[in-house]
């Protein structure tokens, strides 16, 4: 370490793995696969980064954490100055450190990876990430400030209740708002639908992927900062827009996520046994039904079971099936493995598990008994042709080249469409061809002045980190206009 | 925030509750057709139930719930004074509601109290509203004497004749809308064949029918589809959706077999239940 980095010779270590709970046996439990660095193995990996003088890494961040200047916290043992760093960046570390796509943001423009034969690889920021935030919230002591666990100082600034902020909608972008207001000492105030705050963090990304304990963790430290949480609250249901701005909130945030499902219009999608991923995602995460009776939510099983899809979601629910206790679980997926949307390592781990996969086909018809269960799944089979507009090759059916899937629970996991809940409520906010809100891409403000939106609602489905780079922008934005220069 | 039990009044002994629910930010929203979705514990399942009355001004919902799985079950333990710690609402389009001469809303069932607030709003845009109410027996007749505070005309049907028409609600209904060819809409809701049945009324007269859908529900806000119904042809969401819908467009099959979607584990979970409370019972 102690080289200038421009004569620094690159030695090839490979990646440091982070040790895993064994496939066989998690599919057995509903715990976190991925068990975290051990101190050893994180200072092993930190060591391997070069410290660049001018890091590509942060380029590949939506939140542009200065990913150099934590990992050398880190290099130097210095633990919560890692944790500083990250924190004055990010609100949800421990969260973005398990969920964030990094083989395509940081990761993916890290110079080592530019020579993985010669380098072993890119720097493992994202479980870095992950070390310091865990490692850091274990280390608090009891009675140490939630203050210090968000903005690494023992007193926050002093709050300033003549200036409030709302935000609808309790997910990861909202949720990037109100850590970074609050901390600027400002009032704010989150409005949840469901009983539960976290958005997708709690109703979508599975225990065994993200612990809610992580999430509580998180938002227990924006509650003892201030930040107000209102469960059971639809924004424009039970409050509308104007009423916030009416009632002195000096700006909305409108973070609403990407609301309803997606079905595929093909006969028999009504039969007993088909379900959207966020229901079934939904009953499982939110709902606790892995603990059903204990829980009171109920969830449906089968032997055999297919997922529709091959995004993130497709393997939250397929692998979410399998620890339910499915004996097959099928990914149908219409292209091949190479073009599947989902993250790698969700793949791998699927895979891992068991999950197999049936590409290149699609369902043709969801095929009920007499009481209209679901028996099979009738498939129309597809070969790859031309690449689309999304640059993938799209796929075309092979005319009269159809097949059958013997299973009793059908997931769709293909997106979802915008929630008119509160599009519809709030006259004047303008929204793009396909039906999300129109937002500044600098700002997140939308046609109506002092009404910000992020998130899925912007951009339709997209990632937890993007939501939170949106939540920040305007977060940025907010308080610039709040509080001015002091800001 | 808790959501205090103001008043609880056994409707039907064991079987059919009413409770009046501290809610103001709800109450103050909440239109006929609206519907909430409660919880009874941290470990409870959502719950949607059509909202029978509400009064702005005191801040109260009023709900009425059949008995008939654990969930509600655990509900009906609820006293006055209790909280629920969940309530979620107003969900749900509201009830289209205009001056449009006479309206017949038909009830059967826990059905009634909510048929009793759409009433009670057609009533108060200056509607003549006919109710039909049914059960099997006069005892177990629900808002007989609240919907005559407004209705000019409360028609009722027993199963065995000990009060009103000995027969079906739709018997009533049928025979209505023989007299009058004047009736602009006729609202419907209740148990699913009875909806069912009340479309099929309807249908020759040209009426238009209006029911309201209570499919299974996990959110209540467009995010699952587990409500997910066929209307027309065209699958809807009765939570964002409706849960109002055309009746001669609904298709009541698919929606009574998919309110049998969680049959088995209903039943599980209402065994455990009452082994509890016997055990609690120290029997």
């Amino acid at each position: 370490m102690d080289t200038k980095p421009e004569k620094k010779v690159i030695k090839k270590i490979p990646r440091t793995e982070m040790p895993t709970q064994p496939p066989m046996v998690r599919i057995r439990n509903y715990l976190e696969v991925a068990l975290g660095y051990t101190d050893a193995e994180a200072k092993a990996e930190a060591a391997r980064c070069i410290q660049c003088k001018k890091p590509l890494c942060r380029k590949g961040c939506p939140v542009e954490i200065d990913i150099k200047g934590f990992i050398g916290q880190l290099q130097k043992g210095d633990l919560p100055g890692a944790y500083k760093v990250l924190r004055d960046y990010n609100s949800l570390p421990a969260v973005c450190g398990r969920v964030c796509p990094q083989e395509t943001q940081c990761e993916g423009e890290c110079v080592l990876g530019k020579n993985p034969d010669k380098t072993g690889g890119p720097v493992c920021i994202g479980r870095l990430e992950r070390y310091v935030a865990d490692t850091f919230a274990a280390r608090l002591a009891k009675g140490d400030s939630a203050c210090l666990q968000i903005t690494g100082e023992a007193a926050c600034r002093m709050e300033r209740p003549e200036l409030k902020v709302a935000c609808i909608g309790g997910g990861p972008s909202s949720l990037t708002v109100a850590g970074y207001l609050a901390a600027l000492g400002i009032k704010v105030t989150v409005f949840e639908a469901l009983h539960e705050v976290g958005g997708v963090l709690v109703y979508g990304i599975p225990e065994f992927r993200l612990p809610k304990g992580i999430v509580r963790r998180e938002i227990d430290a924006m509650k003892a900062l201030g930040v107000e949480f209102k469960t059971n609250w639809v924004g424009g249901k039970a409050i509308l827009v104007q009423e916030l701005l009416d009632q002195g909130y000096k700006a909305v945030f409108l973070g609403v996520g990407a609301g309803l499902p997606q079905f595929m219009n093909v006969p028999g999608e009504n039969n007993i046994g088909v379900f959207s991923a966020n229901e079934y995602l939904t009953r499982v995460n939110l709902g606790r039904a892995y603990d059903f009776p204990n829980f009171d939510t109920p969830i449906f099983k089968a032997d055999n079971v297919a997922v529709i899809g091959g995004g993130n979601v497709a393997m939250d629910a397929a692998r979410t099936a399998l620890r339910l206790g499915a004996k097959n679980v099928y990914i149908v997926y219409r292209r091949t493995k190479d073009e599947m949307p989902a993250r790698l390592e969700e793949l791998e781990h699927a895979i891992e598990e068991g999950v197999q996969l049936q590409c290149l086909c699609g369902p043709l018809e969801f095929i009920g008994d007499e009481n209209r269960r679901l028996t099979a799944i009738r498939l129309q089979k597809m070969c790859l042709g031309e690449p689309d507009a999304s640059g993938r090759c799209r796929p075309v059916p092979i005319e009269g080249d159809t097949g059958e899937l013997k299973v009793g629970l059908a997931v769709i996991a293909v997106g979802t469409r915008p929630n008119p809940i509160l599009l519809e409520a709030t006259p004047g906010l303008k929204l793009n061809k396909r039906g999300y809100i129109e937002a500044d891409p600098e700002t997140g403000e939308t046609s109506i002045f002092g009404v910000f939106a992020g998130g899925d609602i912007v951009t339709g489905a997209a990632t937890v980190i993007s939501a939170m780079g949106a939540g920040r922008r305007a977060a940025k934005e907010i308080a610039r206009r709040l509080l001015g220069d002091e800001a | 925030m808790s959501y205090r039990i103001l008043q609880k009044k056994i409707l039907i002994p064991g079987q059919t509750t009413l409770l009046v629910i501290d809610a103001p930010h709800v109450a103050k929203k909440a239109k006929p057709g609206n519907f909430v979705i409660l919880r009874t514990s941290d470990k409870g399942e959502r719950i949607p139930l059509t909202i029978a009355d509400c009064d702005a001004e005191a801040g109260t919902v009023t709900i009425v719930f059949l008995v008939v799985g654990k969930s509600t079950a655990e509900l009906n333990t609820f006293e006055e004074g209790m909280s629920l710690p969940d309530f979620c609402g107003p969900l749900g389009k509201p009830t289209h509601i205009h001056k449009q001469g006479t309206v017949i809303c038909v009830g059967g069932g826990t059905g009634v109290a909510a048929m009793h607030h759409i009433a009670k709003g057609h009533a108060s845009a200056g509607n003549h509203v006919v109710a039909v109410i049914g059960a099997r027996n006069k005892d177990l007749l629900l808002f007989c004497n609240e919907l005559g505070t407004f209705c000019p005309e409360v028609l009722v049907a027993t199963d065995d004749g000990s009060f009103g028409h000995k027969g079906f609600v739709t018997e009533v209904l049928k025979k209505r809308l023989e007299e009058d060819k004047d009736v602009s809409e006729v609202v419907a809701i209740g148990p699913v064949p009875m909806m069912e049945a009340v479309a099929k009324v309807t249908k020759p007269f040209g009426v238009k029918t209006t029911v309201s859908l209570n499919s299974i529900m996990v959110d209540g806000i467009g995010m699952c589809g587990a409500c997910r119904c066929t209307v027309g042809g065209e699958t809807k969401f009765a939570c964002v959706d409706g849960p109002e819908f055309d009746g001669h467009q609904v298709d009541f099959g698919e929606l009574r077999m998919r309110l049998g979607q969680f049959k088995a584990e209903e039943q599980e979970s209402m065994q455990l239940f009452q082994h509890k409370c016997q055990c609690g019972e120290g029997k």
